[in-house]
């Protein structure tokens, strides 16, 4: 089986702060990783080499220091690594192209892993994208996947209930956090994996249309902010206060 | 001049400490309170490569340079401090003398089972009357036919109940003081091993701490390290970098200290705000930050100077001696800017004031480590 896994370099969310003056989130010195779900995107991919054996490339649109984030997928046990610096201006649309592109030039593949959504922007748009321009079938939000040799069975999570979808391949797979635990490298496969190839392929080697579609008009926190109302009354009194003043604020049903 | 890790040294700082929030932090505190050895954390090391980290790739080790070695000892012991000393001891106390001094044969032996953490390693030159002062041990090893028969206590042995793998140190000839010691390796198995008390301690409670009995313990004449009367000079260059795997471990130890008091101030309302607005509580968060920083960059400092092969007596004494002292100084600052919390077992800092101390202590204690640096500077 030849896989691609699509990742993501993303901010570390859980470092990121909101300026309290201009409600931005403050995004300087703030260390990058792998999106989580991607994790999940390429553990799934080991899982499935270990079974059937192949290979397994990860593509990253990214900065030029996605390198070193592209190292770890390569010591979890991705083969090689291809990293696309973003262009000048780009959207979802762009980065689904320049992924379509890669995947083109790369021509073996069965099976294309991605996350189901990024933990930044959460758009969950990329992996159908990708399908589309291929033209190829989709599995998405994968929580459970048995690969066969002639097909793939995907469970899916929909909320309240689980849809089984059968495909043969190629196939483009998004997938759930819950499919898999991502695994930690090693301190020998952390050292081996500056032996594999991290290739670097320009966008504008890959897409000659680079006009973006998409506009970002502003990226604002969401201010949570703590009533501090206390009940100082006896239990009785304060319980009966509590449950008026959260069924005034309708949050009660 | 550069003062920054390579990307793989900061790939292994990122991985140790994946591995440590996800693995160590969630029990730390209830080994601590039940005494218990973390024998599965050890297992899931091993699989990573953590107990091999210096061990040469020929003998299945990750054959990691220093730094990356005090990183490790670091980012586990900032989440529990016992299982850092025990990765110290494993690697630096015993792997290290074996790769060292060892013979092919021993290396071959011995090395792939310490990476695999297939047994787990201590080191036994402390005696009831015979801490840093090594020439007044009274282990006897004495060579009949093909064998070494060894007689004496050790005590405050770190991992001592656990232990495969022991580096003993014994005199060979009384006549000859610190030039009569010798180093042996021993197997928990020989006949005439025996563990003794396992002390109960103030901290690193996870980290079983014993003495070890030998009534004519019999060792095969080729589990000599180095050679007869070389052992006064293997322990102490052993305990060289002994010393950076406690400094690592003090760092860590403080480190959690700052997170926690980092984290607790900011929440902690007191007079209608956070108490990190106090300038009481930000003094102490700062000169708590500035110290760890030292003590960090001395820990490389002495691991640098190792791994490029200079005597680093001074330098390891150095960052143990200041790094030790930082631990004991953030625990203290932690516990008081926690309040009443931090003296309750519900708060992490109330491990860590615990568990701090005995890094003045062990591997030489500050008073020792001053001697040591005094000594290489006033020769």
């Amino acid at each position: 089986m030849n896989i691609i896994v699509c990742a993501k370099d993303v901010v570390d969310a859980s470092e990121m702060k909101i300026d309290s003056n201009t409600n931005k989130p403050i995004l300087e010195g703030i260390s990058k990783k792998i999106s989580d779900i991607d994790k999940n995107a390429i553990e799934e991919a080991i899982k499935i080499k270990e079974k059937h054996g192949g290979k397994i490339t990860a593509i990253t649109v990214g900065t030029p220091d996605s390198k070193e984030r592209i190292k770890e997928l390569l010591a979890m046990g991705a083969d090689e690594g291809v990293l696309i610096p973003y262009p000048e201006k780009y959207d979802y649309h762009i980065v689904s192209k320049l992924l379509a592109e890669a995947i083109k030039k790369i021509n073996e593949y069965d099976i294309i892993i991605c996350g189901e959504a990024s933990t930044d922007f959460f758009s969950g748009q990329i992996g159908p994208k990708i399908a589309g321009l291929l033209n190829i079938s989709q599995i998405t939000y994968a929580f459970n996947l048995n690969v066969e040799k002639d097909k793939i069975i995907g469970e899916r999570n929909m909320g309240e209930n689980s849809v089984t979808t059968e495909s043969s391949y190629p196939v483009l797979v998004t997938v759930t956090k819950e499919i898999n635990e991502p695994r930690l490298p090693s301190l020998m496969e952390i050292l081996g994996a500056a032996n594999k190839p991290i290739h670097e392929w320009n966008a504008d080697s890959l897409l000659n249309d680079t006009n973006t579609k998409i506009e970002t008009i502003d990226i604002k926190g969401i201010s949570m902010e703590r009533k501090n109302i206390v009940f100082k009354d006896n239990i009785d009194d304060s319980v009966t206060k509590l449950v008026d003043s959260l069924s005034k604020d309708g949050v009660l049903g | 001049m550069k003062l920054e890790l390579t990307d793989q040294q900061k790939m292994i700082q990122k991985m140790v400490r994946e591995f440590a929030d996800k693995e160590v932090a969630p029990i730390a505190s209830e080994l601590d309170e039940k005494g218990e050895y973390p024998t599965k954390t050890l297992e899931k090391m091993a699989k990573l490569g953590l107990l091999g980290i210096i061990i040469p790739n020929k003998y299945g080790g990750a054959g990691l340079d220093t730094i990356s070695y005090s990183i490790v000892v670091e980012e586990i012991s900032r989440k529990c401090a016992s299982t850092g000393v025990i990765t110290s001891v494993h690697n630096s106390l015993t792997a290290w003398p074996i790769m060292k001094y060892g013979n092919e044969d021993q290396k071959k032996k011995y090395l792939p089972i310490l990476a695999k953490g297939e047994k787990i390693g201590a080191f036994a030159a402390t005696e009831p009357n015979a801490g840093s002062d090594l020439g007044a041990l009274r282990t006897t090893a004495e060579l009949k036919e093909d064998r070494y028969i060894i007689n004496g206590d050790k005590t405050f042995i770190t991992s001592g109940p656990e232990a495969g793998i022991i580096i003993v140190f014994a005199v060979t000839d009384k006549k000859l003081g610190t030039k009569g010691i010798s180093a042996f390796i021993i197997e928990s198995d020989m006949k005439g091993y025996k563990v003794g008390s396992i002390f109960e301690k103030l901290g690193i409670n996870a980290s079983k701490t014993s003495e070890l009995i030998f009534e004519n313990m019999e060792v095969p004449k080729e589990n000599l390290l180095g050679k007869e009367g070389e052992g006064f000079k293997i322990a102490l260059a052993t305990l060289d970098g002994g010393r950076i795997g406690i400094a690592s471990q003090a760092v860590g130890i403080a480190q959690a200290a700052l997170d926690e008091s980092i984290e607790y101030s900011k929440q902690r309302q007191q007079f209608g705000r956070p108490i990190s607005k106090f300038q009481a509580i930000q003094w102490m968060i700062a000169d708590m930050a500035t110290k760890i920083e030292a003590s960090r960059y001395l820990v490389y400092n002495a691991s640098y100077k190792k791994d490029i092969g200079e005597r680093i007596s001074k330098e390891a004494a150095m960052a143990k001696l200041f790094a030790s002292e930082t631990a004991m100084d953030a625990v203290i600052k932690a516990v008081q800017i926690h309040g009443g919390y931090g003296y309750t077992k519900e708060y992490t800092v109330e491990r860590l004031f615990r568990d701090a101390k005995i890094t003045e202590i062990y591997e030489g204690t500050s008073e020792v480590q001053k001697m040591v640096i005094a000594g290489s500077l006033l020769k």
